[in-house]
């Protein structure tokens, strides 16, 4: 057997990104633990708790656990909403673009004008625009007779809330599906021609399957986006009316900084966490499966 | 039985992609297109397809009339460079294709599909995704799809080029006979001078948009009526020299000075351009050849491809054997004038081979 040489110099190498890691991640991940898994009495007066954050957290009977399923269930159904209405709107709005030609870069650019507004200047910017007397938005609904009032209608609130997401992050599908688009060769479009393929056999056949990689990983950054979302609704709702838009994260700041419930609070950022990092590994394996089944 | 293109033009804007081209195509021969890349194979069958509408010209099929109808409404079926079948379904499924399209019954569409398969040997693979296909099986697939349409038309647009050697030729042979049946007018687009000679029928050479001649394969080959043709249908490249012929000697563009043997006997005084292939060259002789340094040898097994560089170009001399010719060594390369052919200035024949 040949021995390998080793050289324990390497770890002084690794050391900056060691102590840097220790204090981005894991001293605070740790001081959420530690306050899970504990009680305050006050300021540096804790005691051990052992499991009861949690129990009574994921047990809908009591309060704070019939509150967390409802923030879950809410903040889940709005990512399934978002995710329904931005994927295929997405696709649609890709295929629609030009192929070639000067008007490619000015459309695409258009497109992704949204993206680069900042959360917060995007949530304002609807909070004015949602408004009845002077919001275009607003106003407009209620002219045609609708009853639309953000800080009253439970139905009203979530809707805008939707209609922002849409608004701000399609256009990160369509850049993905228009660049999916684009890879697929002309060889493929001039075959169906010859085929006599109609172009709903054409989406179905050739564009949809040859976009299901780039459709993934788009799928993926919107879902944990979305299931992320915090500043819009604060903005626009301040997560009302009543609990109407108080997703997972604004729930959370409720419990940690309104209430200064810290225990609850950190037992439910650590499942929170738990539940995006699950998601984003079934994302991660399907997404190297189909990469795998396209590589043979 | 045919497939006529008259007068044929096609353009991009101020370009001329296809400058006036007319052609025969008959059926129950290989059609073959050669060319080198971009000189317009794809374009030309884009136009017999009816993907592209020509600019000028008509194209009949039959004795009829098809310039303005779309690919939709005609029989076509078309092989590309690339792989193309649909991601999403099996091989069955790929091949049955165009049937489903035409709404076949699905008895007929089972065993037009199955016959397909055993004629390209891909019946244990009916249920497997293209994805899980070797580049050959996709390509046999694609041309199983093409077959199974029993179109007037079928095109191979240089189908064998992405896949190995090895299944080049396998496929090579396996293609003329398994099209023969079918009574299609068969086109098929290469670059390689080789492929076309093994493919035999009849070879319309390409260049630069325009069919520099047409006719049986062999003969093309054999008497290449200009520069261009010879030149396309050369691998190695042609070797080429000017001259020109005053009286009983011939003077080359260097100053040298041979006595007119050959073909170049009878021809009258002018200027010349001689083109001669690398078999037509021996490397080595009396001194009475032309003097120059070996650039570079390319071995292939039993024989040797040794590039000479003579001071007016570079001449490729096919060597037999393998041969270690080093890499600015001295060379002398002997022409046999029996042998070469000669173009006037403009690029035509003015006599060949003797």
């Amino acid at each position: 057997m040949m021995d390998k040489p080793t050289n324990n110099r390497a770890w002084f190498f690794v050391l900056p990104v060691l102590v840097l890691v220790l204090f981005s991640s894991i001293v605070p991940v740790m001081t959420v633990v530690n306050y899970s898994l504990q009680d305050s009495m006050g300021v540096n007066n804790f005691f051990w708790n052992g499991d009861s954050w949690f129990r009574d957290l994921l047990n809908p009977d009591t309060e704070i656990g019939a509150r967390f399923a409802d923030a879950l269930l809410r903040t889940i159904a709005f990512s399934f909403t978002a995710l329904a209405v931005e994927v295929p709107l997405g696709i649609a709005i890709a295929l629609c673009l030009p192929r070639r030609g000067w008007s490619v870069g000015i459309s695409l650019v258009i497109m992704a004008l949204p993206m680069l507004i900042p959360w917060n200047v995007v949530g304002t910017m609807w909070q004015i625009f949602a408004r009845q007397d002077i919001g275009l938005f607003g106003a407009a609904l209620t002219g045609i007779g609708l009853p639309y009032n953000v800080t009253q209608g439970s139905v009203s609130a979530w809707v805008t809330i939707v209609v922002i997401d849409v608004w701000h992050w399609t256009p990160l599908v369509i850049l993905l599906s228009y660049a999916g688009l684009r890879a697929i060769p002309d060889a493929f479009y001039q075959a169906a021609r010859i085929d006599g393929a109609s172009r709903w056999a054409v989406f179905v056949n050739i564009e949809l399957p040859k976009l299901q990689k780039v459709l993934v990983i788009a799928v993926l950054l919107r879902f944990m986006q979305t299931f992320m979302i915090y500043t819009e609704p604060v903005v626009v709702t301040g997560g009302g009316p009543g609990s109407a838009t108080t997703f997972l994260s604004i729930d959370l700041v409720k419990i940690a900084i309104g209430q200064v419930d810290v225990g609850s609070a950190a037992a439910m950022s650590l499942v929170y966490y738990i539940i995006i990092l699950t998601a984003c590994w079934i994302f991660f394996t399907v997404m190297t499966q189909i990469d795998r089944r396209g590589d043979r | 039985m045919s497939l006529v293109l008259e007068n044929i033009v096609l353009k991009s804007g101020a370009d001329i992609v296809i400058d006036t081209v007319s052609l025969t195509l008959r059926r129950g021969v290989m059609n073959v297109l050669l060319g080198p890349t971009l000189a317009g194979k794809t374009t030309l069958m884009r136009l017999m397809a009816g993907l592209d509408r020509p600019s000028a010209g008509r194209l009949l099929l039959d004795d009829k009339d098809v310039t303005g109808i779309p690919v939709r409404k005609r029989s076509v079926a078309m092989v590309y460079q690339q792989f193309v079948n649909y991601p999403n379904l099996t091989v069955f499924e790929n091949i049955a294709s165009p049937l489903r399209v035409a709404r076949l019954p699905a008895a007929e569409v089972e065993s037009r599909v199955r016959h397909a398969a055993a004629l390209l040997r891909l019946e244990p693979l009916l249920q497997r995704m293209p994805a899980e296909l070797s580049g050959g099986q996709q390509q046999r697939t694609a041309i199983a799809r093409a077959l199974v349409k029993r179109a007037d038309l079928v095109l191979l647009d240089e189908p064998l080029a992405n896949l190995d050697y090895k299944l080049r030729e396998e496929l090579r042979e396996q293609l003329p006979p398994i099209f023969a049946e079918s009574n299609a007018i068969l086109v098929y687009a290469t670059t390689e001078p080789t492929e076309a000679l093994l493919l035999g029928g009849e070879t319309a050479t390409v260049w630069q948009g325009r069919v520099t001649q047409h006719g049986p394969t062999s003969e093309i080959y054999r008497s290449p009526l200009n520069i261009a043709a010879a030149r396309v249908f050369s691998d190695p490249p042609l070797n080429e020299l000017a001259v020109e012929k005053r009286g009983g000697a011939v003077i080359t563009a260097a100053g040298r000075q041979l006595p007119a043997a050959g073909v170049l006997a009878g021809l009258p005084d002018g200027h010349y351009r001689l083109g001669f292939r690398c078999d037509d060259v021996t490397l080595g002789g009396d001194g009475t050849g032309f003097p120059g340094t070996v650039s570079v040898t390319e071995l292939s097994g039993s024989e040797s491809f040794v590039h000479v560089d003579v001071g007016t170009g570079i001449w490729v001399c096919l060597v037999r054997g393998v041969h270690d010719w080093q890499p600015g060594a001295p060379a002398e390369v002997s022409v046999d004038m029996h042998r070469v052919f000669v173009f006037d200035i403009a690029g035509n024949l003015v006599t060949g081979r003797s």
